[in-house]
């Protein structure tokens, strides 16, 4: 930090000149030891401004300004004139759920590009809606090129059966329903057969029958990083062998937005376009563009029953109660959708998207919580993943 | 909560959103909606307290609900090392074989975000081992955070960090000197690894680096200022990360380019390109030019759902419509037509390879660069780069996590730029073409401009003209097979009963070809793909003459014969498998090589400890279990004029 504010000016003035003539950025950088980001913003600030504009003012804070502290000392790299990072708030020009939005985007235009048979897993839940939203846009005007499948374990909520038909009805998509029939003619359930067996069977086993079935190459799943630690390593495109297995220690590298989409016969690829939003993008974002759910979502007097210390909606007469069980009605909403016997309520007052989020940022309660799978041991979901699930 | 927590403040970082959370959601949403992102990658061994850190920026930014915090807490007991309070890298460990091993061995992407900013970090593995994984993680980073041990100083790896760091272009590098509890806070000792790493960046051309001294395990200069550092006056790390520019000034004043992803033609009204543009901005207006075509048009319409854009800048992406019907289609780059991106098939690269398998020269690999994939082949490995003491080396290929400098080739003309100046049309990974795994990535610094100076030498005798003097359709016929199984032998009967019908051939096999133009080839992987390539070349410049060529060489593996097919037209290559199984083969053993290869006297020999790929679809398939040497030479030559070889090309 050798020079003066002025013989700081005199380079920032000798840049822009040379700039004018037509020399390079990195040809002015090192004819007048100025960083690439100074001459940029320099010129930048000739072409709004004039000279009169080219010039710093005296370093340091301005007076009255309070709650920040000193800039950090920086240390000259190259050059010895240190780039000082100011203390205010950048004004970027695109906000952080536009970045998100165009790498989704990005994402979902190259597996349609390079796919022979794509298909987007639709859950019914929020990341689905945000999923599909974002598929609308990126390929708008036309169409989503691809179905939508839903791995259907017959025990989901009534609600998310009527959402799913009108939104498949309102934005004229290509539905496809899989049921394991295995499952049905074992006439399996959560109740007798336990959560764990139930998932397996219905969810896991049926979504590999079905993407076997139609030949699906790529589906595009609507997994986030931040639901849990091993989908946190997790890659955009998760590759998978001929038995859908997962391998975590031969996962591919992904660089930049380049994503490797090649593949064997028989193997397939799971895309995840929304990796990198958090619960709370989700929610804004479904906010911000008033983007449909299930209004489970929302808070409303249901009938639920206590079940190991979790409130569970009786959602139609498949529910076997206890001997004198009556199930109680009672404000709650539910904060992840799945099958009406495995999930469970939260007491809540929130009827509005920003209540919602109110809630959620006041309640510290992790999101898959409420998910009775994921209750096992640490591990679960990185064994489940590596079985196919998902 | 059972654990003990070390140091529960929030530092005032979140204040004022608990009471907007509380008291006005929709002012919280709204301050909240138009935050800014910034990527970020740290790197660092385990000893440098890396997960320690993100653990404390995740804790202290209230990301953790309190059922994570308690299996945490649970799990500190069992695997902590902080004996019961909180070991906040647990926290970030993700995979279970990792967890217990006390390691991180992959990328692992964490969300905090701040009143000010959202971020997204990359935790990446210290040990040189894991290079791949760190180049991965800095790959779309805007800044750096490198963790060094204020005890230890600057370390082998934190040079190595720092210059992959520069490698990928990272233009914010942070240099966190941590642990400085274990140094009494000293400021003597912050100074010197400062004055001792400035000299070294000096090296790498780092644009903006700066230092702090914290302690991520207490937390000084983390998200709070230390009182235990008073003679520091700068800004805590948090605090930095919350005012670095995100976007890159230089980016956005860049020429206007776009690489097509996918055209969007819902009809035949309508057909717009899709794709994320990479540099500069556009509007409605703008004059463009489409490569490699070099067609030229205006830009009529950004279309979104959201209705139709005044502007788009780098980093959107967009769909455009263009005034003119002209032809673009994936691969293609639209740019401003007065300042078009680069064409070229030759550059100078630096290749981080990421495969077990090594990089070999000479071998095809197919290269994905923008929304473009094509075949390239490194046509020569200049040198490799010491990731631990920068120095150049000689290498004839690079092993899993190598770096070097390397010429490559692609098979086709394609729009590019120096990455220093576009990542998006200058970084780019190679595949494999079996497995189809990527292998490699890579960076292009400038094109080789031999391709835009050596012109093909127009001749006025062409290849048809050779060919119909000499009544016959040139062509490689490509023996291959494996050590004994026949392929010299049948090859000759071929030769001899072609030249009885009249035909010009030429015998191409190890006795003219190891003795003189191969013979400073010896046996290793990559001489073999060498000594592939350049009999490849010579056949085809035989064909070119008008030569019938046959060729009798093991060749084992599938992507050299694939680059040899490459070499020549459409339907003049005919690969034909001489199959036998091994112990047949190994019986025959004319040579005794299959001994010496059992007795390991012969290293790398085909079959015995190197493989053979089996053709998977060849022209020609002669057993040699099942017919006779002459047998099978009936069997090519008939297929040969099955497949019009035998007879002359007609002339316009």
């Amino acid at each position: 930090m050798s020079q003066s504010v002025e013989e700081l000016n005199q380079l920032r003035r000798q840049a822009v000149e040379l700039r004018l003539a037509g020399t390079t950025v990195k040809d002015t950088a090192a004819r007048t030891g100025l960083s690439a980001p100074t001459i940029t913003a320099a010129t930048k600030a000739y072409r709004q401004g004039g000279w009169d504009a080219v010039p710093v003012g005296p370093r340091g804070r301005p007076k009255g300004s309070t709650n920040t502290t000193a800039p950090a000392p920086a240390i000259a790299a190259s050059q010895p004139l240190p780039e000082i990072p100011e203390l205010t708030i950048d004004p970027a020009r695109r906000t952080h759920l536009e970045r998100l939005e165009a790498e989704s985007l990005h994402i979902m235009r190259e597996v349609v590009a390079e796919a022979d048979k794509p298909v987007m897993l639709y859950s019914v839940g929020k990341d689905s809606a945000v999923m599909l939203h974002l598929a609308r846009k990126a390929f708008y005007p036309a169409p989503p090129p691809f179905p939508l499948l839903h791995v259907d374990t017959t025990w989901k909520f009534r609600a998310m059966y009527e959402f799913r038909d009108t939104i498949v009805e309102d934005y004229g998509l290509e539905l496809i329903r899989h049921v394991n029939p295995d499952g049905i003619r074992q006439g399996v359930n959560p109740f007798t057969h336990g959560s764990a067996l139930h998932t397996d069977i219905m969810k896991t086993e049926g979504l590999k029958q079905a993407l076997n079935e139609h030949g699906f190459d790529i589906a595009f799943g609507g997994a986030r990083r931040d639901e849990e630690k091993s989908r946190a390593k997790e890659r955009v495109f998760s590759f998978r062998t001929a038995e859908h297995r997962w391998e975590p220690k031969a996962q591919r590298p992904e660089l930049w937005n380049l994503y490797n989409a090649r593949k064997r016969r028989g193997e397939s690829i799971r895309v995840f376009p929304i990796s990198n939003w958090t619960e709370l993008d989700i929610w804004q974002y479904i906010h911000k563009e008033n983007i449909p759910i299930v209004p489970l979502y929302y808070s409303a007097k249901r009938p639920i029953v206590h079940r190991d210390g979790t409130m569970i909606m009786v959602d139609d007469d498949r529910m076997p109660l206890n001997p004198g069980e009556v199930p109680e009605m009672r404000s709650v909403r539910f904060r992840t959708l799945g099958c009406y016997p495995l999930t469970g309520a939260v007491d809540s007052t929130a009827t509005t998207l920003p209540e919602i989020i109110q809630e959620m940022l006041l309640a510290r309660t992790s999101e898959r919580q409420g998910r009775m799978i994921d209750h096992d041991a640490a591990a679960s979901m990185e064994k489940k993943k590596q079985e196919g699930y998902f | 909560m059972s654990a003990n927590i070390t140091t529960p403040t929030t530092g005032g970082m979140q204040d004022e959103s608990d009471r907007l959370i509380a008291g006005d959601i929709d002012a919280y949403l709204e301050r909240h909606e138009h935050k800014s992102l910034l990527r970020f990658i740290t790197c660092g061994s385990v000893d440098d307290g890396k997960s320690t850190l993100i653990g404390r920026l995740l804790y202290e930014s209230k990301v953790l609900f309190e059922d994570q915090l308690d299996t945490v807490a649970a799990e500190s007991k069992k695997f902590g090392t902080q004996g019961g309070n909180i070991d906040f890298a647990l926290l970030v460990d993700g995979l279970s074989a990792e967890r217990e091993q006390g390691i991180t061995i992959d990328v692992a992407y964490r969300f905090f975000s701040t009143d000010r900013r959202k971020f997204i970090v990359a935790d990446t593995p210290g040990h040189e081992q894991y290079t791949r994984n760190m180049v991965t993680g800095a790959s779309s980073a805007d800044a750096a955070v490198i963790l060094c041990d204020a005890r230890a100083g600057l370390l082998t790896q934190t040079r190595r960090h720092s210059y992959l760091v520069s490698l990928l272009g990272i233009r914010h590098v942070v240099l966190a000197v941590n642990k400085m509890d274990l140094m009494r806070w000293d400021e003597s000792v912050f100074d010197a690894i400062c004055e001792e790493y400035r000299e070294f960046a000096q090296g790498l051309g780092i644009e903006s680096i700066t230092a702090i001294p914290m302690s991520a395990l207490e937390g000084d200069n983390v998200t709070t200022p230390s009182t235990n550092m008073p003679w520091y006056r700068g800004t805590t790390l948090l605090g930095l990360l919350e005012t670095l520019k995100v976007e890159d000034e230089a980016a956005l004043e860049a020429p206007f380019r776009m690489p097509v992803q996918w055209v969007n033609r819902p009809n035949l009204d309508f057909r717009g390109y899709a794709g994320t543009i990479s540099a500069g901005s556009v509007k409605p207006g703008d004059a463009i030019r489409v490569q490699p075509s070099g067609r030229t048009s205006t830009i009529a319409r950004i279309v979104t759902m959201d209705g139709d854009k005044e502007e788009a800048i780098a980093g959107d992406a967009v769909t455009l419509t263009l005034a003119d019907e002209i032809d673009a289609s994936r691969g293609d780059v639209i740019s401003t037509s007065e300042e078009p991106a680069g064409s070229a098939d030759q550059f100078e690269t630096t290749i981080v390879w990421m495969h077990e398998e090594p990089m070999l020269a000479g071998r095809p690999y197919l290269l994905k660069l923008g929304t473009q994939t094509v075949t390239a082949t490194v046509t020569s490995i200049r040198h490799e780069v010491n990731v631990n003491t920068l120095e150049e080396a000689a290498a004839r290929q690079l092993e899993l996590n190598s770096i070097g400098v390397c010429n490559i080739k692609t098979d086709r003309v394609i729009p590019f730029e120096a990455y220093a100046d576009n990542k998006g049309l200058g970084g780019f990974i190679l595949i494999d073409r079996l497995t189809n795994a990527t292998v490699g990535a890579g960076m292009l610094h400038f094109a080789l401009r031999r391709a835009d100076n050596i012109h093909m030498q127009a001749v006025d005798v062409a290849k048809p003209v050779r060919a119909a003097m000499k009544n016959q359709k040139p062509c490689v016929v490509w023996f291959t097979g494996l050590s004994g199984a026949g392929k010299s032998t049948i090859a000759n009967i071929v030769e001899k009963k072609l030249a009885a019908l009249g035909h010009h051939t030429y015998l191409l096999d190890g006795d003219n070809v190891r003795h003189g133009l191969n013979k400073d080839l010896g046996f290793t992987d990559a001489d073999r793909v060498e000594n592939i390539r350049r009999i490849g070349e010579v056949a085809g410049l035989m064909v070119d003459s008008g030569l019938i060529v046959l060729t009798a060489f093991i060749s084992p593996f599938r992507s050299e014969r694939a680059l040899a097919r490459s070499l020549v037209a459409e339907g003049e290559f005919i690969e034909t498998y001489v199959e036998t199984p091994l112990s047949v083969a190994e019986e025959r053993d004319p040579k005794g090589l299959y001994k010496k290869a059992r007795r390991g006297e012969l290293k790398n020999f085909t079959g015995i400890d190197s493989p053979y790929e089996a053709p998977e679809s060849p022209e020609i398939l002669v057993d040699t279990g099942a017919m006779s040497a002459e047998q099978a030479a009936e069997r090519v030559v008939a297929e040969l004029r099955k497949a019009g070889m035998l007879e002359g090309p007609e002339l316009d």
